[in-house]
């Protein structure tokens, strides 16, 4: 039987959906990202952001012969803090200034690249920097430093649309990988620098049209606002600037806000500030929150609180229970009730000498230090916005730290003036004249000491709050942390080594100087049934797997 | 006593004021948060030399020449806190007389420290040190050429000092000469190590280190790059070699190595 051309059409079609399909990153795939650990879906390779991967063709008896596979130079020389997605056999990253390249994740070569034109207008306070995208359907999503919002198609990359989210020259930037929930794509705005009012917006993943908008510092006519006196809320920061986290069950995607606006002199803000250095749940369908955890009341140290939520289904004191863990860069580890905010538990997990503790809420008591004396942490925290990890296997969780390291805070006036930087401080290293670890990247030689901080990777077992391990490192560690089923732990860190440690010792297995700073979370995917690793070092992207 | 003002131009920046007062180094406490926490003596002994040559054409000898400015009275327009200050200095005033002025930071730090502590400076007084009398103590009775060289010139034991007067200021560098150990950087720190395959004990100074490595120069100039793992002692000591010139230079031979040490701007 000759067909006739319907007839064709239909079988081609029949032959073909199975394979479109498959191309489609559909809603139901993403919420259950964790069974396809070939691929790395979100940028924290789930929604509930542990950065756990249950791949075990890499284990502590052959990690020992990793061999690199390829090396993706960045065609720029800002910092490379992108986290990939892999989705069926294609990467996806983001290069500085917003440039999408897709790649073979075998090979390392590149099928296609998308260039923006940043506008001249954007100011991010600390780099021209992208830490990745997210994906539905064949659709990628990608914020920019100029505080837009691209749709780009998977296959060709070309863009579908582009939405103004918020005015570069009021210090608006956007840096953070989008979180794409049901239909919508889900952005934060950073500029706690330049006393932006931060806010969370939700899009239309197929039209770009803006479906929710909330202020992370409340309007006069909302709950929270009383925590400001008079118009210092108008310039009160709350900047949301790292990917959150969503629990498809309670249907709470939850958000950490930055520092309040001047972010060193808060005599010109008083109150508690809300939300700043908050986690905020919402209602993903209408923005709505439902419950928030402040962190840092009126914070004068730039303790951002924007750190990944990492969503946890454990015992807690004998009762199975939906916990939120979160490093904080003000030195705490806290457990929190992810389905109404209460806080369980809380203690510090480096230095910390602003507060003596937390009191029951899990307020922190403050203790101001003296002028001229150190507070601990100093300005860049004893963690900030690196990925941390949690290991359902060892049960433990993972976060990578700055210790032993201190900021003689100085708080001086700030007067707003739009676009223009408003911290308001003169803040000092506790040594004159030495070198102090900056928030920037490390260059070739590291000339500071162990007297100014060091660095490292702890394990926290969330039941205790105490460290169950510590792996010191001479400088401090800006770097993703990723950990697999066989109990291997991957991370970098400014010296620029790559490092796989035995996730319930701590000890060294692996190592290898990559020669520029890990400020990038690695993760791990397959393909053709090879277990990869990826991890980005200075400008380049480097792939690991078994040597054959 | 007041300082006297050095009438070449050019000397100034030769010339350093060490008080007798300044040994002791009393430090000024400073008011409120929009100022330092507190001021030294050498950096405000240090910028009112620079305040001499550089500012008073303008703002005359008592910084009150200026209308609805006056140091002495702390009366300013538009500056609030030293970065105020810093910031019209180096930036300068629009449509003013009041020019930029490419000073470095120890500079910065001393005319700052001057202007905070103007009205009660006056009366202290102090020497004056010449850095070409200083480079002579530098090179012979301070000995201090047997161990620093200036910009690539002399041993490599401890850190050249060609750019030293960019890097530090007034008060610190008196400080180092006074109290080495007490002041010396992290970073200058003398290390020890000692290999676990022969024993061998090698002495330097760290130019670079990580967690799995350190990489020195060592006591006869080479450069080291140890493993940690192969070594059995790596010491960091909180001595120094360097002496101390306390009770060994007079308060004038001080003022003279000072001012030669500030007169150190790297080679440009």
């Amino acid at each position: 039987m000759i067909p006739t051309q319907r007839t064709f059409f239909l079988m081609l079609l029949a032959l073909l959906v199975p394979f479109a399909l498959r191309a489609q990153v559909t809603p139901e795939r993403l919420l259950h990202a964790s069974d396809e650990p070939q691929n790395w879906l979100t940028y924290s390779g789930s929604y509930a952001s542990q950065r756990y991967s249950s791949l075990k063709q890499l284990d502590p008896s052959n990690i020992k012969n990793l061999e690199l596979k390829w090396v993706f130079q960045a065609q720029s020389l800002q910092k490379f803090e992108t986290t990939p997605l892999v989705v069926d056999g294609v990467m996806y990253i983001t290069q500085s200034p917003n440039d999408v390249v897709a790649l073979d994740p075998k090979t390392g070569r590149v099928f296609w690249l998308y260039h923006y034109a940043v506008s001249p207008a954007a100011r991010p306070c600390c780099g021209i920097v992208n830490r990745g995208l997210a994906i539905l359907g064949d659709t990628l999503f990608m914020d920019t430093v100029d505080s837009h919002l691209i749709a780009i198609d998977s296959k060709d990359g070309h863009a579908i649309w582009n939405v103004k989210v918020a005015e570069p020259g009021a210090g608006y930037a956007m840096t953070m990988a989008p979180l794409v929930i049901k239909d919508k794509v889900i952005v934060g705005v950073a500029g706690g620098e330049f006393g932006v009012r931060g806010f969370i917006n939700a899009y239309e993943a197929g039209t770009g049209k803006q479906l929710w908008h909330f202020d992370t510092i409340p309007d006069p006519d909302q709950p929270g606002h009383e925590s400001w006196k008079g118009t210092d809320w108008e310039h009160g920061g709350g900047a949301v600037w790292m990917t959150g986290s969503y629990d498809p069950d309670l249907n709470l995607t939850y958000w950490g806000t930055g520092n309040p606006g001047p972010d060193f002199n808060a005599v010109q803000r008083e109150g508690d500030n809300l939300y700043s250095d908050s986690v905020l749940a919402l209602d993903p369908d209408t923005g709505k929150l439902k419950w928030y955890f402040q962190f840092s009341p009126h914070d004068p140290y730039d303790y951002d609180s924007v750190q990944v939520p990492v969503l946890v289904n454990t015992d807690w004191k004998g009762t199975p229970r939906k916990l939120m863990l979160w490093g904080n860069r003000n030195g705490f580890f806290y457990v929190l009730d992810r389905g109404t905010g209460k806080f369980l538990d809380g203690k510090p997990f480096a230095k910390v000498n602003w507060a003596s503790g937390l009191d029951a809420n899990g307020r922190p008591i403050a203790t101001p230090q003296p002028a001229g004396v150190p507070t601990y942490p100093g300005i860049q925290g004893a963690t900030n916005w690196y990925s941390p990890s949690y290991s359902p296997h060892t049960g433990l969780f993972y976060l990578s730290t700055w210790e032993d390291y201190g900021t003689i805070f100085s708080g001086v006036s700030a007067e707003y003036k739009e676009g223009t930087r408003y911290t308001g401080g003169a803040n000092m290293a506790p040594i004159p004249g030495a070198e102090n670890p900056g928030g920037i990247r490390q260059g070739p030689i590291n000339t500071y000491t162990e007297a100014l901080a060091t660095g490292g990777v702890v394990a926290i077992d969330p039941h205790t709050g105490e460290k169950k391990w510590k792996y010191p490192m001479h400088d401090v560690n800006t770097s993703g942390i990723l950990t697999t089923a066989t109990d291997l732990l991957f991370v970098g860190g400014r010296e620029g080594y790559f490092q796989v440690l035995d996730a319930r010792s701590g000890a060294l297995l692996w190592k290898q100087n990559l020669g520029g700073d890990i400020i990038a979370g690695p993760i791990t995917f397959l393909v053709d049934g090879k277990q990869y690793i990826t991890i980005t070092a200075g400008n380049s992207m480097f792939a690991y797997a078994l040597r054959e | 006593m007041k300082i006297l003002c050095l009438s070449s131009r050019a000397l100034w920046l030769c010339a350093f004021v060490l008080s007798t007062l300044l040994l002791q180094s009393a430090p000024v406490r400073a008011q409120g948060q929009d100022r330092a926490p507190e001021y030294f003596q050498s950096d405000i002994q240090y910028g009112a030399q620079i305040f001499a040559t550089q500012c008073t054409a303008c703002h005359g000898t008592g910084g009150d020449q200026i209308p609805g400015v006056n140091f002495r009275a702390g009366q300013f327009k538009r500056v609030v806190s030293d970065n105020d200050l810093r910031a019209t200095i180096t930036t300068g005033v629009p449509g003013t007389a009041m020019q930029p002025f490419a000073f470095g930071a120890s500079e910065l730090m001393g005319i700052v420290s001057y202007l905070r502590n103007m009205n009660s400076y006056d009366a202290h007084g102090g020497v004056v040190g010449t850095p070409a009398r200083g480079q002579a103590l530098f090179a012979g009775a301070g000995n201090c050429a047997s161990c620093h060289a200036i910009n690539g010139k002399g041993p490599r034991v401890a850190p050249d000092l060609g750019d030293i007067g960019s890097l530090r200021t007034a008060e610190f560098l008196q400080n180092t000469l006074l109290d080495p150990a007490g002041s010396m950087l992290p970073a200058n720190r003398p290390v020890r190590a000692v290999t676990k395959k022969d024993g061998k004990v090698i002495n330097g100074r760290r130019l670079n280190e990580d967690t799995y490595s350190v990489q020195i120069i060592d006591e006869h100039e080479h450069l080291v790059s140890l493993t940690k793992s192969d070594l059995q002692e790596f010491s960091v000591l909180t001595t120094t070699p360097m002496p101390s010139y306390k009770g060994k230079f007079s308060a004038q031979e001080l003022a003279d190595l000072e001012a030669y040490l500030l007169s150190l701007k790297g080679v440009k």
